[in-house]
């Protein structure tokens, strides 16, 4: 079991649906969002390109935010999801540090929170609330390892990035391109 | 041309640039190395058989330690956000994590440095008269426990206590042998807090452990130098800091070739040092008033001038918490871009 979204960059509008839903539903404290809109334009007008990414926490697999936590609050659970366990956290920040994509922050409360692929809802066999309120179904959620699932028909056929490949990190969001 | 808009993300301390760590780990960072740095040259000198000839590195500086590391791990304290659940660090053992393993050597030399002084305290301070002087009723609060007469004399009101204070003083070159290697632990810990991080290209360079090990060393012989009453030791100090600096400025230059001969990401953070934001205070508080003007310094004292031993000691140690300080503002807002 391995866990992942894709995300269809060509179907996106950027109408911060996802956003809202990840906040109703993980009760996300005001002025906080765990995950968010990113608009990339590139080029020189008049020729440009538009690029609308919904972005959150990559799931990596070789996860920086992991390795660093030094009590093992920040750790991963069935289905390579990473979580932090609230009441393990310190709140030392070292996982903010180590994420290249900022997807982490402190919460008001001390302890550092992030998207959890919303584990709650993926056990009882429910879609992250982000994807499931997707009003143009650019989101797809499912197990990677299973050749079948909507997902793995997604990644196998179309193109796709993943962000700051670079890094190392193994991300397992991929951006349908 | 590339613009990216991140909307509806205003989090915290994240955004526009990240902003996490504020003023309590430089000054960990300074007081760590500091510590770190007069710890290796109290062992150094006791292991080399030279404790009475360089009384002040091996028993006076020492004393210093302690309180910084006290201090330093207050900072530390309030730079978490979850103060209550600190203890969690001392549950767990995660040898991939720098910061569990830094926790775990402070744990360590904390307690071994106070024990250190404190086996020193009655060839240094032979007695104190409790009923007269500024502090006595402090003091009597604080002795009176452990110590049975009117005047101190260490003479310890628990006879574990004597045995113990024996066996240290017995054993000082073996627990010297133990207190180099942490120290230099510690030393190389605070650079390599900041290098672990991949996400953040000015920090993730293997140097910083050992430029920041030096950078601690440095500073640790100015404090050396300002307590020193003794000529052949502020000379010796004088010597190995001039050393020391070269070394620091070799290692600033090693570290900002590697940085422009690497990625996008890390040419952008060594451009924020030539020409970016931090050019005038890195190269001129840092390298010039905090390494080189120093060393000017202490070269022409070397050479018969006098210098007031404050001015070359004080930059130094002004340097290397400036130093700390551009660093951890500097990598925070270095990032992977995509």
């Amino acid at each position: 079991m391995r866990y992942g979204m894709a995300i269809d960059t060509k179907k996106c509008v950027g109408c911060s649906d996802c956003v809202v839903a990840c906040q109703t539903e993980n009760n996300v404290p005001v002025g906080y969002c765990r995950d968010w809109i990113v608009e990339n334009t590139a080029g020189t007008y008049p020729k440009l390109e538009l690029e609308i990414r919904s972005e959150r926490c990559n799931h990596c697999d070789n996860s920086p935010c992991v390795r660093c936590c030094p009590t093992g609050a920040s750790h991963i659970i069935d289905g390579g999801i990473v979580v932090v366990t609230h009441v393990d956290c310190i709140g030392c920040g070292a996982c903010i540090q180590s994420c290249p994509y900022d997807a982490r922050y402190s919460h008001p409360e001390g302890y550092v929170d992030k998207c959890t692929f919303c584990h709650h809802r993926v056990e009882n066999g429910q879609n992250p609330a982000c994807v499931s309120v997707c009003p143009t179904h650019c989101m797809y959620f499912g197990d990677l390892d299973d050749p079948n699932s909507e997902i793995s028909k997604m990644v196998s056929t179309r193109k796709w990035k993943v962000l700051a490949p670079e890094a190392g990190t193994k991300p397992q969001i991929f951006y349908l391109v | 041309m590339e613009e990216i808009i991140t909307s509806g993300r205003m989090n915290l301390n994240i955004d526009p640039v990240l902003h996490v760590w504020h003023w309590q780990i430089p000054i960990y960072l300074f007081l760590g190395g500091l510590a770190a740095g007069i710890l290796f040259f109290a062992a150094l000198y006791t292991i080399m058989d030279k404790a009475d000839k360089y009384p002040t590195a091996v028993k006076v500086a020492p004393i210093l330690v302690p309180f910084a590391l006290v201090v330093g791990l207050f900072a530390l304290l309030l730079d978490l956000k979850h103060k209550l659940y600190f203890w969690q660090l001392y549950t767990n053992i995660k040898f991939e994590s720098p910061m569990s393993w830094g926790a775990w050597t402070l744990m360590a030399v904390t307690p071994l440095s106070i024990v250190w002084v404190a086996s020193y305290l009655k060839e240094l301070i032979p007695s104190i008269e409790l009923n007269s002087g500024r502090f006595s009723g402090v003091l009597k609060m604080i002795l009176r426990p452990i110590d049975n007469a009117a005047q101190v004399n260490w003479e310890w009101k628990f006879t574990f206590l004597t045995d113990f204070e024996n066996y240290v003083i017995k054993e000082r070159k073996s627990i010297a042998w133990i207190m180099i290697v942490l120290a230099l632990i510690l030393g190389v810990y605070t650079g390599i807090l900041l290098s672990a991080f991949n996400a953040r290209p000015l920090w993730n360079t293997s140097i910083l452990g050992p430029l920041f090990l030096v950078s601690g060393l440095s500073t640790a012989a100015a404090a050396i130098m300002l307590l020193s009453k003794n000529k052949d030791e502020r000379i010796l100090f004088s010597r190995i800091d001039i050393m020391l600096i070269i070394i620091e400025l070799f290692f600033i230059i090693h570290m900002f070739m590697g940085f422009l001969a690497s990625t996008e990401v890390q040419i952008e953070a060594a451009n924020l040092f030539l020409g970016g934001a931090y050019t005038v205070p890195f190269w001129g508080l840092v390298v010039v008033l905090g390494l080189l003007v120093p060393a000017l310094l202490e070269i022409l004292e070397l050479r018969g001038y006098h210098v007031p031993i404050l001015a070359p000691a004080g930059l130094i140690l002004l340097g290397g918490l400036i130093f700390r300080f551009i660093m951890v503002e500097a990598g925070q807002i270095t990032r992977y871009l995509y």
